[in-house]
Order: C-alpha cells, then sequence, then structure tokens
C-alpha cells in the first residue's frame, strides 16, 4: 500500500530524492597531508594548503580514491576509470581558496543501486545517481564573540563523498530506511564512521509533491539535515507545507529550505533567483583522475562482505528467519558479535540469544554491543553450558543475567552460585518419591486419566530441585514413575 | 680583468673555482651595482644585503672544502612570484601586504640547494600580469637600454618579468628566476637583451610560486648567455610530488646539449608569423637567423601553424579564467591586506578594491565572465578546444621538423608612455609568444641582433614538448653567429 498524504483535493504522493555528504574515512585530508582527527582544537589540523595561501598546490590523496571506489563497488555502482576534479567558485570566510575542489561534471563513480528494507518486511530498490569526491569547508563560528565571527579550518579540504540518489523514494520511512541502509553500507565498507551528530553524514533532502501518475512537480532541497529521524521528519513537513502551497492555488518555488528542528518546519534560506553561479571548471591545478582497471579489481577483491549477502548467509546457511537475518547484519558489530558466538554452534540457537536475552540485557544495563560486559566469547561459553547440560535454559537466563552485573565467565558463575543442574537420577528420583507421596490423590487422578496433570509433577519436582533439575530427566523419570 | 658584475655565470662560476675572486666579492660587486642603479631602474622589490653576503660566507667556506656545487656562490635574482621563506613576498602587488611566507617554492630551494645567493626579489607586473612591467604595485621597471639619440625616455623593460631581465641586463645579478604565461620571460628578455627559456610546461615544479593562470604558468631562467640559461635550468627543474602536473621525468644535461650543433636539424618557419605590419627590421632579422643556421648546416622547412591568429584570444579567455579563481583567495580573511567593512561582504570588496590594481581587476573580471553560466560553452569551452588546435598544429608540425624559429616580439621595447592607453594594443605583444604556453612547449629567446635605434631584438626558438636540449642547440648556434655584443645605457661598472 502506497504512501499518500490526504489533502483538501485528495491524495498527494511524496516524491524524495537525497544527496549525502559522507566524510570519507582517512589520516589525511583529500589535498594535503593534514589529519583528519574529530574534535580537535580549532586550526591545528590544518596545512598551507588548507588554508589556501599562495603557491599552495593540491595533491590527490590516494586513500581517499580508494575509499571512494570501494563506496562505488559497494553501491553495485559504475566505476569510471577516468573522472575530472572541477573548481566551484564562491565567496566565503571559511573557504580558503575561494573554490571547492569537487567533481561536477565527472563523477568517479556513476549509476548504481542500494536495496532498501522497510518496516513491512518489503524491500525496494533505490537508484543511485553517482558519486563523487569533493573538499569539505572550515567552520564559521558566530557565537565566540559579540561583533566577530572565528573561523576553524580543522574540517577544510576534508574528503567527502557526495552520493547522490535518483527521485525513487515515495514515503519519509522509504528515506529513512534508505538513509539507514546507505549508512549501513558506508559502516560495513570502513569507508565512513556514518556519525551524523558530529556531523561525518549529512544530507540534502529533495522534496517534491504530485497527484498520483502525475509527472514531476517542482522541487525543494531542505539542507544539512544531521539525523535519520529529521530527514523523515522534514519530508512530512515539507511535503505538507507545499500540498498547502498548490492547493491554496499557488506554486510551489524552487529554492533551498532549511529544517527547523524545534518547530518541525521548514524555512526558506535562499531562492533560485539567489542561486550562485558557481563559475566551475576543470581544476588546472589537477591532472584528470584515471584508474587502472586491474587496481580497481584489486580493491573490490579487498572489499569486505556487505549487509545484503551476510543476510542471505544467515537465512541460507544458518536457516535464520530473515528478520533474524536483518537484525543481526544491521550492524557490522552485531553481526561479528554473532559469528563468534554461533561459530561452531547451533546458529539458530545463538541467533535465538543474541537477538533476545542478550539485547535484551544490553538495553536493560545501558550498553552497547562496543561495550557489553558479556563478550562474545562468553555468551558463546553459557550456551556450551546448557548443551551439555550444565544448564537449563531457565537457569542459563539467570547466569546471563549474573555475566551482565559482573563480566565474568559463565562457569565461574555456575560455579560461584552452585546453580549446576542435577543430572544425578538417584537424586532426581528421591526428589520424585517425595512429590508424589505428598501428593497421592494426584497421583491417584493421573493414573486414572487426568494426563493434564502431568505438568504439574513437573513443577513440583523442579520447584523441590530449586530449578536445577535437568529437565529432560526429570521428565522421563516422571513418565516412568507415574505409569 | 672583467668588472665582476661582467662576468657571465659561467664565467663567475670558473673564476670562483680558480679563487680569483671570492663568492662575498662577487657578492658585494653585485650589491653595489644595486646600491647604485635599483633606485633609477626599479628592477628589486626587495633587497636582502645580509642573507645574500651571509650565502656568500658560506659558499666560500663551500668552496675552501672543495664542495662546491653547481651554483655555489653564484648571486641571482629572484621574482618576486617565488615564495622564499622569511623574506617578503609580493607578486608586486599590494593584496599580500607584507605577506612573509613560512614555506619555500621548489624551485628556490633546488637552487639553495645548489649554492646559489639570493640578492633579493625582482620586480614583476602585479601578479605577473602585464607585458611591460607598469602594473607594479612597487613602481615601473625602467629598461636599461635606451634609442639612440632618445637617451630621456624610458623604456619598458617588458613583462612581466621586467625586473628579473632588467636586473640581469644591466648587471645586477648573473641570473634571474622568471615565470613565463603568456611570454613573460622570453618578451623581457628580448626587450632587454639577454636570454630566457620558458621550459616544457611540467619541467619545473610549480609549488610554492604564486598562481596566475596554472595551466600556462612555468618558471624558467633568465640570464646573459644561452648556456647560464642551461646551467640555471638544469637547477630549477625536476619532478615534484606536491606539483601533480610537474612531469616524472628525468633532467637531461641542458649545458652539454648547448655544443650539439645544428647540423642536420630541420627548422621550421611558420608561415603564419609573417604578420601584416611585422617591423622590416624584424622580418630581416628572422631571416639572417635562417641564413646562420642553413650556413650550419640545418634545413629550413616552411610550416603551417593554422591556428596561429587564435591563439592571442584563447589565451585571453584561459589565462583570465583561471585567474579570477586562483586570485579568489585574496580576500583579507587569512593574510596579506585587510580592509575591514560592515560585514563580510563589504569586507572582501573593500580588501579587493584597495589591493588589487586596476589590470588585475581588468583581467579578474574578464575571467569571472567567461566562466558564467550561459557564457561559459562560448568563451571557456571554445577556447579549450581552440587551445586543443593549437597544440595539434604543433603535433603537426613536429612530424616535418625539429624546431621551429620565429621572432620574440613584433617590435623592440617600447616607451613608457606608449600602448598604455590600450590593452588590446599591449596584449598584442605576446603574439609569437603565447601559443608556446597553449601548446606547453619550451621557447627560448635570444639576443639576435638590434633595431635602427640599437634596441635589441631576440629570435625565439620553440621546440617539441620536453626536447629543451634541442632548444638550446639552436638557441646556442643563433647566439654564436649573432655575436650579439651590445651594452645597455645603464649598467654596473659603466
Amino acid at each position: 500500500m502506497s504512501y499518500t498524504i490526504e489533502g483538501a483535493t485528495g491524495a498527494w504522493e511524496v516524491v524524495i530524492g537525497l544527496e549525502v555528504h559522507a566524510q570519507v574515512t582517512s589520516e589525511a585530508k583529500l589535498f594535503s597531508g593534514a589529519a583528519t582527527e574529530f574534535g580537535a582544537e580549532p586550526n591545528t589540523q590544518v596545512s598551507f594548503i588548507d588554508a589556501g595561501f599562495p603557491g599552495m598546490l593540491p595533491v590527490i590523496n590516494r586513500e581517499c580514491v580508494a575509499q571512494a571506489v570501494r563506496t562505488g563497488l559497494g553501491l553495485k555502482a559504475q566505476v569510471n576509470l577516468w573522472s575530472r576534479f572541477d573548481r566551484k567558485n564562491y565567496f566565503y570566510a571559511d573557504l580558503p581558496q575561494g573554490y571547492q575542489i569537487s567533481q561536477y561534471q565527472f563523477p568517479v563513480i556513476g549509476q548504481g543501486e542500494i536495496q532498501i528494507e522497510l518496516p513491512d518486511g518489503s524491500t525496494k530498490m533505490i537508484g543511485i545517481t553517482r558519486l563523487h569526491l569533493e573538499q569539505d569547508a572550515g567552520k564559521s563560528l558566530h557565537d565566540q564573540h559579540p561583533n566577530k565571527s572565528y573561523i576553524d579550518l580543522n574540517r577544510s579540504g576534508v574528503a567527502l563523498m557526495e552520493i547522490v540518489s535518483e527521485p525513487d523514494m515515495r514515503s519519509p520511512e522509504e528515506a529513512g530506511a534508505y538513509l539507514t541502509k546507505l549508512r549501513q553500507i558506508l559502516r560495513y565498507l570502513g569507508t565512513c564512521d556514518g556519525n551524523m551528530e558530529q556531523g561525518s553524514l549529512r544530507a540534502d533532502v529533495n522534496v517534491s509533491v504530485r497527484k498520483p501518475g502525475e509527472g514531476f512537480r517542482t522541487r525543494c532541497e531542505v539542507k544539512n539535515v544531521n539525523s535519520i529521524r529529521f530527514v523523515m521528519q522534514a519530508v512530512e513537513a515539507e511535503a505538507r507545507r507545499q500540498i498547502e502551497v498548490w492547493e491554496a492555488g499557488e506554486e510551489v518555488v524552487q529554492e533551498t529550505r532549511l529544517f527547523d528542528t524545534t518547530r518541525g518546519e521548514t524555512r526558506s534560506m535562499r531562492s533560485k533567483e539567489d542561486a550562485h553561479d558557481y563559475r566551475y571548471f576543470p581544476d588546472p591545478d589537477l591532472p584528470p583522475l584515471v584508474l587502472q582497471q586491474d587496481w580497481v579489481d584489486q580493491v573490490k577483491a579487498g572489499l569486505p562482505e556487505l549487509p545484503d549477502e551476510r543476510r542471505a548467509r544467515y537465512v541460507g546457511e544458518y536457516g535464520l528467519t530473515p528478520y533474524d537475518a536483518h537484525v543481526l547484519t544491521l550492524e557490522k558489530e552485531t553481526a561479528a558479535f554473532y559469528e563468534t558466538v554461533a561459530a561452531g554452534r547451533d546458529p539458530k540457537m545463538a541467533a535465538n540469544w543474541v537477538t533476545g536475552d542478550f539485547f535484551a540485557g544490553l538495553n536493560r544495563t545501558g550498553h552497547s554491543i562496543g561495550d557489553s560486559p558479556v563478550s562474545a566469547e562468553n555468551l558463546g561459553g553459557l550456551l556450551d553450558l546448557i548443551k551439555d547440560g550444565t544448564l537449563s535454559g531457565k537457569l542459563a537466563k539467570e547466569v546471563l543475567e549474573a555475566m551482565f552485573e559482573t563480566g565474568k565467565p559463565p562457569a565461574a558463575i555456575v560455579e560461584e552460585r552452585g546453580l549446576k543442574q542435577v543430572t544425578d537420577t538417584g537424586a532426581i528420583e528421591a526428589m520424585i518419591d517425595e512429590v508424589m507421596a505428598k501428593n497421592a490423590d494426584k497421583v491417584a487422578e493421573y493414573r486414572s486419566g487426568k494426563d493434564k496433570l502431568f505438568g504439574f509433577f513437573v513443577g513440583q519436582t523442579m520447584k523441590a530441585m530449586q530449578g536445577k533439575g535437568n529437565p529432560a530427566l526429570v521428565n522421563e523419570i516422571l513418565k516412568r514413575k507415574l505409569a | 680583468m672583467t668588472a665582476a658584475t661582467d662576468l657571465t655565470l659561467a664565467g663567475a662560476r670558473a673564476a670562483l673555482a680558480r679563487r680569483e675572486i671570492s663568492a662575498v666579492e662577487l657578492t658585494r660587486a653585485h650589491l653595489e651595482a644595486i646600491e647604485a642603479l635599483n633606485p633609477r631602474l626599479n628592477a628589486f622589490i626587495t633587497v636582502t644585503p645580509e642573507q645574500a653576503l651571509a650565502q656568500a660566507e658560506a659558499a666560500d667556506a663551500a668552496l675552501a672544502r672543495g664542495e662546491a656545487k653547481p651554483l655555489t656562490g653564484l648571486p641571482l635574482a629572484i621574482k618576486d612570484l617565488f615564495c622564499t621563506a622569511g623574506t617578503r613576498t609580493t607578486a608586486a602587488s599590494r593584496i599580500l601586504g607584507d605577506f612573509v611566507p613560512p614555506y619555500e617554492s621548489t624551485v628556490t630551494s633546488q637552487l639553495l640547494r645548489d649554492g646559489a645567493v639570493f640578492l633579493g626579489k625582482a620586480n614583476l607586473d602585479e601578479f605577473a600580469m602585464g607585458s611591460s612591467n607598469t602594473s607594479s604595485a612597487f613602481g615601473a621597471v625602467e629598461n636599461p637600454w635606451k634609442r639612440q639619440g632618445e637617451e630621456g625616455t624610458v623604456l619598458v623593460p617588458g613583462g612581466s618579468s621586467g625586473g628579473s631581465a632588467a636586473a640581469v641586463a644591466a648587471r645586477l645579478a648573473l641570473g634571474a628566476t622568471a615565470t613565463d604565461t603568456g611570454g613573460s620571460i622570453r618578451q623581457p628578455a628580448a626587450f632587454c637583451g639577454v636570454a630566457g627559456i620558458k621550459p616544457t610546461y611540467g619541467r619545473c615544479s610549480r609549488f610554492g610560486i604564486i598562481a596566475y593562470a596554472s595551466s600556462l604558468d612555468q618558471a624558467g631562467p633568465v640570464a646573459r648567455t644561452v648556456e647560464d640559461c642551461a646551467i640555471l635550468l638544469n637547477s630549477m627543474a625536476g619532478f615534484d610530488p606536491r606539483d601533480s602536473t610537474s612531469a616524472d621525468l628525468p633532467v637531461p644535461d641542458f649545458a652539454a646539449a648547448c655544443e650539439r650543433g645544428v647540423k642536420g636539424l630541420r627548422i621550421g618557419i611558420p608561415r603564419e608569423y609573417r604578420l601584416d605590419g611585422l617591423p622590416a627590421e624584424i622580418a630581416a632579422l628572422w631571416e639572417q637567423g635562417m641564413a646562420w643556421l642553413k650556413a650550419e648546416g640545418a634545413t629550413l622547412v616552411e610550416i603551417s601553424l593554422p591556428h596561429t591568429k587564435y591563439a592571442l584570444p584563447t589565451y585571453y579567455i584561459v589565462a583570465p579564467a583561471e585567474a579570477s579563481s586562483n586570485l579568489a583567495r585574496y580576500d583579507g580573511v587569512r593574510f596579506g591586506l585587510r580592509e575591514n567593512g560592515e560585514d563580510l561582504k563589504d569586507l572582501y570588496e573593500r580588501t579587493r578594491a584597495a589591493g588589487f590594481g586596476e589590470e588585475v581587476k581588468r583581467r579578474i573580471l574578464i575571467g569571472t565572465y567567461v566562466l558564467s553560466a550561459g557564457y561559459y560553452d562560448a568563451y571557456y569551452v571554445k577556447a579549450q578546444q581552440v587551445r586543443a588546435l593549437i597544440r595539434q598544429d604543433f603535433d603537426h608540425a613536429w612530424e616535418q621538423v625539429d624546431a621551429i624559429l620565429a621572432p620574440t616580439t613584433p617590435s623592440a621595447a617600447f616607451g613608457r608612455d606608449e600602448k598604455q592607453d590600450d590593452p588590446v594594443a599591449m596584449y598584442l605583444n605576446d603574439v609569437f609568444t603565447v601559443t608556446a604556453n597553449l601548446a606547453g612547449i619550451p621557447g627560448l629567446s635570444v639576443p639576435a641582433g638590434q633595431d635602427a635605434k640599437g634596441l635589441p631584438l631576440g629570435l625565439q626558438i620553440l621546440g617539441r614538448r620536453f626536447d629543451e636540449e634541442t632548444v638550446f642547440a639552436v638557441g646556442r648556434a643563433i647566439e654564436r653567429n649573432a655575436g650579439f655584443s651590445a651594452l645597455p645605457a645603464l649598467r654596473a661598472a659603466a
């Protein structure tokens, strides 16, 4: 069922395309050797090149190109063996050269696609138009002094990948799912840390609305949205605004807008008439970027397994449900954790424990998988104790809780707390005899055909054994004795 | 004995090696000459006597230890477009204020590596934009040559490397660095009666040279002989990983190539360079050059470079376009001149209005215009297409010839007050030189004769990309035959 917004004149469809700026994970900037670490003191990671000093020249950082190519391959996209850097000219205080070096006409990566997963379990392909490399600008700080602005050039020259989608999304959920999936792929590839709070991933959202079946209407661009939730909110707010404009008999004007996260609405930043004339032209300081096919092949051969392939493997090889496979592959770290737990064990059982009690434990204790007190090795150890009969499922849950609290391995907790399951048939038989003696009336009822009472005896026996009786043995012996 | 300032670079090197003169004496002689003549010629924007003497002392110590390098103790002028660590670098513009670079250009660092002494920073047209060295914010440079009978008329030294050429001609330096974007080495060399080569684009690193037009700018030397140019270029050239357009090729022994001779070489004479209105004495000098080469065993071949007539307009689109972008960084925010304003835009406008001279503003405006939406295809893209055709003209020529002989300029040095009101007439100075920049090929200007009033005239030798060796061989042959020995009116020890 497709998403529409009901207006006064009927249903409206929303058309969304995203331009995502992803900061390339690299030691050095795109055209200089300066460092790129986040959060450094202002203006401590700036070379003379980044500051636009006279006579300074850009030299391409090979690693940034490799990262862009990795990303392109991860998006199943065309890698252009010939691409070019252009200058985008405009004046701003945090743009030291007076131009941004970007790839306007000939990007390094061409068309690709991303498969997105929607909450109802369905999937959809979203086209990628292009990916290009460009420099980030510095940062203007307007709040440090009553009448002065400060400039921090640490970010100036940092490599960005601009990833442009086709206008293929039709709902806020699809836009959210696209960004989620793109971030997941970038993190799997290690080409961008995907950290939206720190600004290493930012989205410009292009929105238009139309009556179902129509061609595209005028779009507006909502700039620099910095969380997935805000992207979804911005899409809806902007779509509703445009519907109001159209329904009032007016025209939507093509313009750049900002999303006000507190008021939940977009407002105009600059209209098309004020748009800069960027005077793009090929950067004469940089020869065309020419890649060798065998180098691209090498990069491809070194790519890690991507989320879609990993998910398929979990379903095919491990027999997991598509849902579990999806949940376990969302984050690279989760998948790695799961695979350690599952190694040499029952993969389904491992999946149940990871997605069930382990995730619940993380939530309860406020941890993430990165700083989990329970290591994958220890969770695996817990599963081993279930398998060899040392722990019942119920006891194992208790042990896991203790593991979250103490960070200790399961064997140590079992030892300390004497939680070991009783498998001594003699002990179990003795306990069962006791239970049967106390409940002679129930025994008689059972023997006269009230089969349902079997569960009662199991419960009583386990209760008497403080839960430590081996359930299989308890069952077996009870059946024999009650017969 | 020859006065220290009259020595050639090679001659001075030999004299130093024989200990006939010390590096300090040599340097002091040049500093004295600068002190005497620079107030008039204005060839230097900044003179660095203490630094020069300290370098000369170090050179004498190295010579004493027997550790002479190719340029040990040889005093040079450095065009003030090359960034020199710790020494003010101005590009002859107000906008750089008192900018002192904390870094050294690759070319000058290689000269220092090879032992050179830097006398100071040579004047130029502002941001290397000009053909008369009249657009410098630090005042015009005077050509040391005088028209016979018009000693009171101040002539221009050519541009943009006017300070470099004037300093070398007047014996204020043994040689100088220069840059050539449309003729800025060869035209002033011709006007001042000295030699100068613009090597192949990519031969010298552009790192640390203040950019005018990046796809055309190339550093080269100015000196009094072809051999001196070769010696200097050997130190200046070479691959630099800090310049992505620098060529990763070995640097041949240019000085050795000078004496190869021209026997068996095919020399192209481009038909399209026989301009209407070319002064008879320049046409005659060109004919004379052909006769010399023929007599030495070269074959003359008439060739066609059909797109020559489009070279000048192409240059005056490409160069300003790149300049308009290259000069955007001079905004008053991080270094150089700042004129505070009401807001950021006002700061930009005031700073750039006060900081740039008229010619620079003109070229920024032209460049901004040709890159603007709606004009880009008609001007910039078209110019790039024509540029490719001009390059192709030369590619075809090299199938028939090994080098090309042409005049360097359509006239001898003109008066400072002439041509100033007509930018287009001024641009015509570059008519024979811009093609080499557009095609990226090397071009050498050699003093080959004088006009009727005794002013020097140059002949230009063009060659294949990265074949400066043949260019030097032909240039040396012209030089030997011309036996150019006239001296400028204003010179040291005169």
